[in-house]
């Protein structure tokens, strides 16, 4: 435990579940007007990723984009300014929470419509083989994707072309509250399906944060070698409502069983556990700079100024 | 005065439950329909009801939904889908278009599409440029779709009850900021038409609004009534088929028109209703007709960016008052404290 990279690993999750949590709280002064989808017990896939993501690969993602922007390397500060409707914000406060970007780390995009980022990924992943650039190109998305067409349409296409996608699933159980037995055949596995497209695929413990590093990894490395795309299917859990700053445990709509097994797998908790007393001051330490980095972030949002109404007209066109 | 103290929610269920109760066949889907919010209320115990056969929650599947509407529908099964925003339906703009309102016309006439699709607008709290959208015009603009659009809780349930058993598509839109609303809070009397009601009468101006703007359109009412310009407020409800007549008639009346339009201003049903005013009645205004319409831009999701983007009383207050020419003092109009909400009720983040 004691490597440069575990240490990492657990500064990107730490950090992305105290953002998180700093949302939901700051969230009931109701300054940010705007719906959050949050990603608290999912952090351990962005972390991974954002260990093995090089600058020049382009990413996506969906209306859950807040974790796949910074694990790119997304400037924290212009997001927290675009959940708060700032100027300042990464998307200038026309997309809100929802709709993220920064193309300084080509993080290109996130959409608040299922499925609608996974072809525009697929195309910067064609851009990136029409210039024959080693980067790839990653594409978040959550189960419910794989409800829509689109998403069949895009694997196809990227499998013909030999494009260097990755697809990077994040199966949750839930779409909203409905659960996958409503959505999708029961034991059918994604990953067994997806490959039958054409493309190889990985499954992997979504919770377990080294696991995800390893996948990434070897996705990262296939995609190079083989110029092929790649399905990666990673198995996690939500903590909170699906849209909003509170948990929804009450609703009853995710047995009590389910809910419990999947916080003892908190990827945070687990992760943390193994450091020994030894590194508990380099962790103090890191935990630190985090709340340090979080505190700034909000205090720079808050303070930013305001959209002017006459940048309601701007950029509609180029 | 209304009989019934049912807010448009609680409208749109009955009128669901009546008619899964009328026509045995009927089936009734869409994502999150049977799950703890049962899509803003509007679904509640249906499928409790009327059983997980026919009352049942779905894969996120757009279009194959609609298409499965229109199988489901060709061979005698009702079908009602439900969109939570109008703009996830864009996913089925294939089938809406070139299956649903091409079935029976393309056929010779062989079959019809008894399918009714509910699509829910969404307004403030950041929806900002892909949950807020009314393409209502988008719609209308296919032959052989309808477009109904009811703002009042009891039009709502007859309207839904009509589009149900109509025996062709129907595009049913409900506006997210009226589902908590009764009709008592506004009205006191009402016509029963089921297009283009009239349902404010007035001599001076003919305002012509849709869904949640013919609340605004009331209010504005009632303080121009104050300096003495009556208004005749016409609430469309149905899109297409649109009630021109009525509307005509009404305007021949007033002679001044103002159309309020919660869409964009391009290809819009204002400038549709604009051009036939001007075809039928070119040159006899007093005033030249006016429309009140979104502007040309996405929603932006700042709330500091929409903060004058929606159309509301005092605006058409402000409109009407330059059309006559005439002055009040508006200081004392109230604005809400906040304009991305609909009242207290409104919890967000949906
Ligand atoms: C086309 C479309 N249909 C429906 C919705 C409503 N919606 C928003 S998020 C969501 C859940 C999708 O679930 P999943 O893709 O598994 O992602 P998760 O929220 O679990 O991260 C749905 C259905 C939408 N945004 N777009």
């Amino acid at each position: 435990m004691n490597s440069n990279l575990n240490f990492k690993l657990y500064y990107k999750m730490k950090l992305f579940r105290e953002v998180e949590l700093k949302i939901a709280m700051e969230y009931s002064s109701r300054k940010m007007r705007c719906p959050v989808h949050l990603s608290v017990g999912q952090e351990a896939v962005s972390a991974a990723f954002s260990q093995i993501v090089r600058k020049n690969d382009y990413a996506v993602s969906s209306h859950r984009p807040h974790l796949h922007y910074l694990g790119k390397g997304g400037n924290l500060k212009r997001m927290i300014s675009e959940i708060y409707g700032k100027k300042t914000g990464c998307s200038s406060g026309k997309g809100g929470s929802m709709h993220l970007i920064d193309t300084s780390v080509n993080f290109m995009g996130s959409s608040a419509i299922v499925a609608n980022s996974i072809p525009i990924g697929t195309g910067l992943a064609l851009s990136l083989k029409l210039k024959n650039k080693i980067n790839v190109s990653y594409i978040f998305f959550g189960e419910g994707a794989l409800e829509q067409g689109v998403f069949y349409e895009s694997v196809n296409f990227a499998a013909v072309k030999k494009i260097p996608a990755i697809f990077v699933c994040e199966n949750n159980l839930y779409s909203v509250y409905t659960s996958l037995k409503d959505r999708q055949p029961e034991k059918r596995k994604n990953s067994k399906m997806v490959e039958a497209i054409g493309i190889k695929s990985f499954t992997c413990n979504g919770n377990n944060v080294f696991e995800c590093y390893k996948i990434f990894n070897k996705a990262k490395q296939y995609v190079s070698k083989e110029k092929k795309p790649v399905f990666l299917e990673f198995f996690t859990y939500r903590h909170y409502e699906h849209c909003g700053p509170n948990k929804d445990d009450n609703l009853n709509y995710r047995p009590k069983n389910e809910i419990n097994s999947w916080l003892k797998k908190d990827p945070l908790k687990n992760f943390t556990n193994n450091f020994t007393n030894a590194h508990k001051q380099k962790i103090k330490i890191l935990d630190k700079e985090i709340q340090k980095k979080i505190k700034d972030a909000f205090e720079y949002a808050k303070k930013s100024p305001k959209p002017k109404l006459s940048d309601l007209r701007k950029d509609i066109y180029a | 005065m209304l009989k019934k103290k049912m807010n448009f929610k609680d409208s749109i269920n009955s009128a669901l439950a009546f008619s899964l109760k009328k026509d045995k066949n009927m089936i009734c889907y869409g994502l999150g329909i049977n799950d703890p919010k049962s899509i803003f209320g509007t679904t509640k115990n249906l499928s409790k009801k009327f059983g997980q056969n026919r009352v049942f929650d779905v894969p996120t599947s757009e279009n194959a939904l609609t298409g499965i509407a229109v199988g489901a529908a060709i061979s005698g099964i009702r079908t009602v889908i439900t969109h939570q925003r109008l703009d996830f339906s864009l996913l089925s703009m294939d089938q809406i278009v070139n299956s649903a309102a091409k079935w029976r016309y393309m056929f010779g006439g062989k079959l019809s599409v008894p399918i009714t699709i509910r699509m829910i607008l969404g307004r403030g709290w950041g929806q900002g440029p892909t949950h807020s959208q009314n393409l209502a015009p988008m719609f209308c603009n296919i032959p052989g779709l309808k477009v109904f659009m009811p703002t009042f809780a009891d039009d709502a349930k007859r309207l839904l009850i009509k589009s149900i058993f109509d025996p062709n598509p129907v595009i049913f839109l409900e506006h997210r900021w009226l589902h908590e609303l009764k009709d008592e809070d506004f009205l006191d009397k009402k016509p029963d038409s089921l297009s283009s009601n009239i349902i404010s009468k007035g001599s001076d101006l003919t305002l012509i609004s849709m869904s949640y703007l013919t609340l605004e359109a009331l209010k504005a009412k009632k303080i121009l009534k104050k300096i003495g310009i009556n208004i005749e407020v016409v609430d469309l409800i149905s899109l297409k088929p649109l009630n021109i007549s009525k509307i005509l008639k009404s305007i021949k009346k007033t002679n001044r028109v103002l159309i309020l339009d919660t869409g964009f201003p391009y290809g819009s049903i204002s400038s549709e209703i604009l051009s036939l005013i001007y075809k039928n009645l070119n040159g006899k205004l007093k005033t030249s007709p006016i429309s009140l319409t979104m502007p040309d831009i996405p929603e932006p999701t700042s709330f500091f960016l929409t903060k004058n983007l929606y159309i509301d009383h005092i605006k058409v207050v402000k409109t009407v008052l330059k059309m006559f020419k005439k002055s009040m003092n508006l200081k004392k109009l109230k604005k809400p404290e906040f304009h991305d909400v609909p009242g207290t009720w409104f919890k967000g983040p949906f």
